[in-house]
């Protein structure tokens, strides 16, 4: 199972790392779509149909919303050079040097600490939590769902619930007033 | 946008209504099988998102904005608050609390409020993902 995961981890850091330096904003895009749909493929893997059902089909549209963005948008693309010309001279473009090594400075401190807090963690798949084994154990007695997950969801864990439900009811309100502020701005003479 | 072919435009035709029906399915029965609001909602928007794309704007006579979309996903949280509320004070007076009879755990009319709570999901995460879809495809200004 674990060489699966890593395969599918690989497969997915390609597909991103393909979507940053595409020619092409549609092919960046599409390749992103291999991030989604490999995460659907680890976490059947893994043994969560709630989560692969949700994630497949967001996944989905996700991809065609962001299209469909790309569509009505400019085709005009950003391009930085490594090196600038000054007549005739080349120069270092001190940048994207710095752009440089301030990444790298931040992926290894980030590095760092993933392994200083990862240090005394359980093996993959172990887990000593309390709660998990206390919702196993009386969750049908006392939410009444055979779904586990939807008893937790809603019954145990309500308050999360509310907030995701609120958070994608502002994202809309946020793209609506966007939009039809723009659209306002055109209309006008 | 304007619609494609008319073979793609018969047989989304013919699969959106199960794609519909799907999502209801995975809705009604979230507390029994994998699946719950979140999933159905956004497979139902799937459906009429597969519509608009096979058949073009024109098909559902979308020249400006409509209201009823937004109004749906407003009503969906509003409902699921006031259920929400409607435990704080009927019963024990707890936020969240499960306050109608549970029933035995299997049936479809079981569990309480939860399969209320999963339609009430469902409505507002269907109407949401519409809406951006609508908002992207109407306010396009082919200029």
């Amino acid at each position: 199972m674990e060489i699966a995961i890593a395969l599918i981890l690989v497969i997915m850091i390609a597909g991103s790392i393909f979507s940053l330096h595409a020619k092409d904003l549609l092919s960046a895009i599409v390749s992103f779509g291999i991030v989604g749909f490999s995460l659907v493929i680890s976490f059947l893997i893994l043994m969560a149909p709630d989560l692969a059902i949700v994630q497949i089909v967001v996944e989905t549209i996700s991809l065609i919303i962001m299209i469909s963005v790309l569509i009505i948008s400019t085709r005009e693309d950003l391009s930085e050079k490594e090196t600038v010309k000054i007549k005739g001279k080349s120069y270092i473009n001190i940048r994207s040097l710095s752009y440089f090594i301030f990444s790298i400075i931040t992926v290894s401190l980030l590095t760092y600490l993933f392994i200083l807090a990862t240090a005394d963690l359980d093996p993959f798949g172990t887990h000593k939590t309390r709660m998990a084994s206390e919702y196993i154990a009386n969750g049908v007695k006392d939410v009444g769902a055979i779904n586990l997950v939807t008893g937790i969801v809603f019954d145990y864990r309500g308050y999360d619930t509310l907030g995701e439900a609120t958070i994608l009811f502002t994202a809309v309100m946020g793209v609506l007033a966007i939009l039809r502020l723009k659209t306002h701005k055109q209309d006008l003479p | 946008m304007k619609g494609m072919t008319s073979i793609v435009k018969k047989v989304s035709a013919l699969i959106s209504g199960l794609v519909f029906l799907y999502g209801c399915y995975i809705i009604f029965h979230g507390h029994l099988t994998p699946g719950g609001g979140f999933a159905g909602g956004t497979i139902i928007a799937g459906s009429f998102i597969l519509l608009i794309i096979a058949n073009g704007i024109q098909y559902f006579r979308l020249k400006e904005e409509k209201e009823e979309s937004s109004l749906a996903e407003g009503a969906g949280i509003l409902l699921f608050l006031l259920f929400a509320t409607g435990g704080l004070l009927l019963t024990a007076h707890v936020f969240f609390k499960n306050f109608l009879p549970l029933g035995t755990p299997g049936n479809l009319v079981s569990a309480g409020v939860l399969p209320l709570y999963n339609i009430f999901v469902g409505i507002e995460v269907a109407a949401g993902l519409l809406s951006i879809f609508l908002a992207f495809v109407i306010y396009k200004k082919e200029d």
